[in-house]
């Protein structure tokens, strides 16, 4: 199967997933109501959050062009034949490329003054190779979702794991993975992340892999904290009494109750990690094509005569709309989800 | 209280040995040694000169085991050499590292010490002017102010800190670093300034939520009850009451305090130990990479003991055994 045709599939899947997730949710009147709201409180970090999502989306669906062969007037046959998805069929192909840069919306060339070639169709102008500023910066969306999503994808089931074995079972099995945990916690967070990168080698799986490994510890604390506590309430003891065995449990009357921790440690953290690939990227080892290492590549260029300022300003703003909306509704979603259990964390 | 630092000591040796161990996974599991020493040697290099820097570096030992000699494998080695401190030399140029720390810790102390210090006092002082507001415009704003503040990278504080303050206002030099007390103060400004601002948000919303929650206690009503001036209720008995929390999160801080920003003091040409840590990731020096996160973990052990005990000293309740 071809690659692109894989990563359609998975992210179908991946929407499969949410959609089943959200409908079961729905199902369930408290569910309900804490979405309901959400919507009532921060509707703007929503449609805000959601907008990125949707340019997320639609990068991530690809397709090869029906036609077959034939080449662009002055371009080459290769690109025709690229999946392509629907983000970069809005933008021009490589035939409309400037030869460098073009402040936004500027009709001559930015060095040396000579007219543009294509004038007025980079609308946030065009960086030293030429390639459309806007363009970068929509394809960027895809990767912070990645970031954000894909890694807590492995935090989250990872804490939830071994916190629930720590705090369920506790004894010599709780002794290893708390030894495991406070170990991990005690290296620090970004040296860690540069190690494990280092070793693991760079690239994208890479850094959320480091992500998740060194995410997961905080969560599974709290997950362990609270199981503690779910343990020994009366109706875990009701269950047990009637027989259930301990799979039942755990998967019946403890995970579902750890549900709205695990909502509200998506939201918080997805911020932080999309935050510390930025870092990650200031330090080269992020992920290429990430608003990270636009900022990165951009950094210098302020200090040229005259000023380029476009590459950094949107990569900046949307890195930071992202990060606020979801600032935004981390703090909704814990005070409806769960007004007590993390302050602390805040 | 001593026998209770004894356990925790030896607990606290528990935990450097499972670092180390997971240090070794790292650094001589997942990695292949002919990787690290084709990296360091060139990809070109003769067979021989690639065995020989294997040599070396001890890199072309086994890796749990070694049949003739069991005390001279790698993992040995790995923990014999981080528990004696003797940490070798670098992957990259061969530079003894220790060489390379001392060199570091002074300019990274000199950097970190006056913006943990300033950091400290101006967070609380805002997180105590916003507390002092509560429930008011002012607190509101405070608080939006915060998540604004927040949502910024810092790589973006370091930037355009940069750009405005030494390039624009042109206060101050753009970067670099002059360890003579007459002009230290001149390159460090910027880079306090800016990471000061980098983690105002965060931190100034944390000792918010602190002070407020304290104020809601019984012992607060009974002291405004008396008579008791708002500002002397928060100087006075809330800010206190919070030194726990205060200082659970002043700990966090401490291994950045020796080991240094690395991205501050990358960016701005400060050759300290968060500058070191940043050539080592270009320059795929493992070795030195290692003995960073090492005593990164180190301090940070040495600094949660050092919490516990301080409890004792602000909290009279919390008794240690």
């Amino acid at each position: 199967m071809e690659p692109y045709l894989l990563s359609n599939a998975v992210v179908v899947a991946l929407l499969a997933g949410l959609g089943a997730a959200l409908v079961s949710a729905g199902r369930s009147r408290v569910w309900r109501d804490a979405g309901r709201e959400l919507v009532r409180r921060r509707p703007i970090a929503l449609a805000i959050l959601l907008a990125y999502v949707a340019i997320g989306l639609l990068d991530s669906l690809a397709w090869v062009s029906g036609s077959s062969g034939g080449a662009m007037p002055g371009g080459d046959t290769v690109s025709l034949h690229k999946p392509r998805s629907a983000i970069d069929r809005l933008f021009p192909d490589d035939s409309y490329r400037e030869k460098s840069y073009s402040a936004p919306l500027a009709e001559r060339e930015f060095l040396g003054g000579a007219p543009l070639r294509h004038p007025g169709r980079h609308l946030l102008g065009t960086d030293i190779l030429g390639r459309d500023v806007l363009y970068q910066t929509l394809k960027g969306a895809r990767v912070a979702l990645l970031v954000g999503g894909f890694t807590t994808l492995i935090v989250i089931p990872l804490a939830l794991l071994f916190g629930v074995v720590a705090g369920y079972f506790g004894g010599r099995v709780d002794d290893v993975i708390f030894f495991l945990i406070s170990t991990l916690a005690s290296m620090p967070g970004l040296l860690l992340l540069i190690a494990l990168i280092m070793v693991l080698g760079r690239g994208p799986v890479q850094v959320c892999v480091a992500l998740g490994v060194t995410g997961w510890v905080g969560f599974a604390r709290v997950v362990r904290g609270e199981t503690l506590k779910l343990r020994e309430l009366d109706y875990v003891h009701a269950a047990r009494a009637l027989g259930a065995s301990d799979a039942r449990i755990v998967l019946r009357h403890i995970v579902p109750n750890l549900m709205h921790l695990v909502v509200i440690t998506f939201v918080l953290t997805f911020s932080g990690l999309v935050l510390s690939e930025a870092v990650l990227s200031w330090l080269g080892i992020g992920i290429d094509g990430s608003w990270g290492r636009m900022i990165d590549q951009a950094r210098d260029e302020l200090s040229r005569d005259p000023i380029i300022w476009w590459n950094l300003v949107s990569a900046s703003f949307a890195l930071f709309g992202l990060i606020l909306a979801v600032n935004l509704l981390g703090d909704a979603v814990r005070d409806i989800l769960d007004p007590r259990t993390l302050r602390e964390r805040a | 209280m001593w026998a209770y630092v004894v356990r925790r000591l030896a607990y606290s040796l528990v935990t450097v040995l499972g670092v180390l161990f997971l240090l070794f996974v790292l650094f001589f599991l997942v990695t292949n040694p002919d990787d690290i020493a084709r990296k360091a040697v060139g990809e070109k290099a003769p067979p021989q000169a690639l065995e020989q820097w294997k040599k070396n570096h001890g890199y072309d030992k086994p890796r749990f085991w070694n049949r003739e000699q069991p005390t001279d494998s790698m993992l040995v080695d790995h923990f014999r050499r981080m528990l004696t401190f003797e940490f070798g030399n670098s992957d990259a140029d061969d530079t003894p590292i220790w060489r390379r720390l001392r060199s570091g810790a002074g300019p990274s102390l000199s950097l970190s010490l006056p913006l943990f210090t300033l950091g400290l006092l101006l967070t609380i002082s805002l997180g105590l002017l916003v507390a002092f507001f509560r429930e008011t415009y002012i607190d509101r704003m405070g608080v939006i102010l915060c998540v604004l503040a927040m949502s910024v990278s810092t790589v973006l504080y370091i930037i355009g800190g940069q750009y405005l303050i030494a390039r624009v206002l042109r206060w101050f030099p753009i970067s670099g670093f002059d360890p003579s007390p007459a002009v230290i103060g001149r390159f460090l400004a910027v880079p306090v300034l800016v990471g000061l601002l980098s983690n105002v948000g965060d931190s100034v919303r944390f000792y918010r939520a602190v002070f407020v929650e304290e104020s809601s206690r019984d012992y607060v009503r009974t002291a405004r009850a008396k008579g008791c001036g708002e500002a002397r209720i928060l100087s006075h008995h809330v800010l206190r009451s919070s030194l726990v929390p205060i200082l659970t999160q002043v700990v966090v801080a401490i291994p950045q305090l020796v080991m240094g920003s690395i991205l501050l003091e990358s960016f701005f040409g400060i050759p300290g130990l968060g500058s070191i840590t940043f050539d080592a990731i270009n320059a795929n020096d493992f070795a030195t990479l290692r003995t960073m996160v090492y005593l990164g973990s180190l301090l940070f052990i040495l600094g949660q003991i050092l919490t516990d005990v301080s409890y004792t000293l602000v909290d009279p309740r919390v008794r240690l055994e």
